[in-house]
């Protein structure tokens, strides 16, 4: 397993409307938006729900579950601070519960393949916690 | 030039109430409330807005701000774009949303400006969703965009890795013909495509443009005015236009984008069919950007493009639908933002039949594609020789 902890690289720009999210992250939980009105999981945070626009957002825990729906290796990073831990997997987590989000894909065992389900995994990055994603083997999930 | 005047009304408002500090709330946040006030006085809903233009946004989002704020709002815009007038910016949507709608792009539009005002400024302008939620994961920079579109198509249609560097090599081979091109004298075939680093699995270097510093400049006039002028002019018969997001995650299909819609419009404006138009010069900011217009152009069907392209003769100016004659992007180099006119450049060359030993034989109507930020930003012309 790379080690992560001692990396220096660009963090999120937290604001005062996802700070629920990023304060959820640090405690291990994923957290999203879910509108009362169309019944949909909403991904990244918004004032109104951008699927019906309706006043209506609530703050869920999410199952941690999702789908790889794309991914890819990167060896050359797009910012220099990446470079130690390179190649790494960045991928598209469609979530149990709608939504798409990219993250980082800790690979556990061989490459995934498109389609392979994912799980929600917490890691420490420098000061920070983040919501990074790992492979599963089929069947555990 | 005839006296017009446009044609068009008013029919919702909104407005927030003044602060003096708003710590914390984004532009974003204030742009979708105050939105949502117009569209409710309009008694319209967010489906029925096909337009939208925004204004610079200060200390938030430096580029591709219209596809932000479309994506911030779930709009697929068919019209989308930036007015940067300063103070003049707001009036200036006005007139400009007229325009866009008298030219058959959209019907309604949405007009919004507006900025939060935070303690201290922030000291990235970069404050957006993107940079808040895929630059923490290593995610920087468009190749690794680009990298998860073209998986996604291999994993959808089962593509051969050749399939795609076919185009890269294509437009090498183009490139050899346009002494302009940065890889003038630097041609390459499929296997040393595939040779090239592997930069962002599964895209190889060769397979991504090359930055490179350049400009490009067009002038437009009336049809009536263009025909008094010293070359035979070549006449806008069709224009699409689609934004339907700006972060890859966001993407409604990984597989076809805006460019589908934007193709189709285009081609309905012109009256013709994709399969009679002479000369397609494609947007190539990566392989994968070409293979998935040929299919959203309906030039065949997806995960199809790679039997097509062998079947057009390749995409030289002896295919039976030339591309990219001028080597592409991937050939002659991108010059940034200035990429996506080279296509346009080049059109007109070989509608005016002046390209040299790389001038095609049937040369009365091409189509130009381009595209922004995650195959996001979609704009589709059809250029003609006659009207």
């Amino acid at each position: 397993m790379m080690d992560y902890s001692a990396l220096d690289v660009p963090g999120p720009t937290i604001t005062k409307l996802s700070q629920p999210f990023w304060d959820a992250v640090s405690e291990g939980q994923l957290l999203i938006q879910f509108c009362t009105s169309c019944s949909k999981g909403v991904f990244y945070p918004r004032p109104i729900c951008p699927l019906c626009w309706a006043d209506a957002l609530e703050w869920h825990t999410a199952s941690g579950k999702g789908k790889l729906t794309s991914f890819t290796k990167i060896w050359k990073p797009g910012h220099p601070g990446w470079l130690t831990v390179a190649p790494y997997l960045v991928g598209l987590v469609q979530l149990h519960e709608g939504p798409t989000m990219l993250s980082h894909i800790l690979q556990e065992g061989q490459i995934p393949n498109v389609g392979d389900p994912v799980i929600f995994k917490p890691t420490r990055i420098g000061k920070l916690t983040l919501p990074f994603f790992a492979t599963v083997p089929t069947g555990e999930i | 030039m005839r006296h017009l005047r446009p044609r068009a009304a008013i029919v919702g408002i909104g407005e927030l109430k003044p602060q003096r500090r708003t710590d914390g709330v984004t532009t974003m946040e204030l742009l979708m409330q105050v939105s949502a006030e117009a569209i409710a006085d309009a008694g319209l809903s967010l489906g029925e807005i096909d337009g939208l233009l925004v204004a610079p946004q200060v200390g938030e989002t430096p580029q591709h701000v219209p596809a932000t704020v479309a994506e911030y709002f779930g709009m697929q815009p068919s019209m989308c774009n930036m007015v940067d007038l300063g103070g003049a910016s707001g009036p200036g949507m006005i007139w400009r949303a007229a325009a866009a709608i008298a030219a058959g792009q959209c019907e309604t539009v949405l007009c919004v400006i507006g900025n939060h005002r935070n303690t201290p400024a922030p000291k990235s302008p970069n404050r957006n969703p993107a940079r808040e939620f895929d630059t923490p994961f290593g995610a920087s920079g468009a190749n690794t965009s680009y990298a998860l579109l073209m998986q996604a198509h291999m994993a959808a249609y089962g593509c051969a890795p050749e399939d795609y560097a076919a185009i890269a090599a294509g437009s090498r081979g183009n490139a050899q013909h346009n002494e302009m091109a940065i890889f003038y004298g630097q041609p390459a075939s499929v296997e040393e495509v595939l040779a090239s680093p592997m930069i962002a699995s599964p895209l190889h270097l060769f397979e991504i443009v090359m930055p490179v510093a350049g400009a490009d400049a067009v002038i437009v006039t009336t049809a009536a005015r263009a025909s008094t002028l010293r070359h035979p002019p070549v006449f806008l018969n069709g224009a699409g236009e689609k934004v339907t997001h700006r972060a890859v995650s966001q993407a409604p299909s990984l597989t076809s984008g805006p460019l589908k819609h934007a193709i189709a419009r285009a081609l309905e404006q012109s009256g013709m069919g994709i399969r009679e138009i002479d000369f397609l010069s494609l947007y190539d900011c990566y392989t994968i950007m070409v293979a998935t217009t040929i299919e959203d152009a309906g030039l065949c069907a997806p995960g199809q493009f790679g039997t097509w392209l062998r079947d057009n003769g390749g995409m030289s100016s002896d295919a039976r639908q030339p591309i990219n004659t001028h080597g592409g992007q991937l050939g002659f180099g991108q010059p940034d933002l200035a990429g996506g006119m080279t296509h346009v450049v080049e059109a007109v060359r070989q509608i005016r039949g002046t390209a040299t030993d790389r001038q095609i034989q049937n040369r009365k109507s091409a189509l130009i594609t381009s595209n922004g930020a995650t195959m996001s930003e979609a704009v589709a012309l059809i250029l003609g020789a006659d009207q």
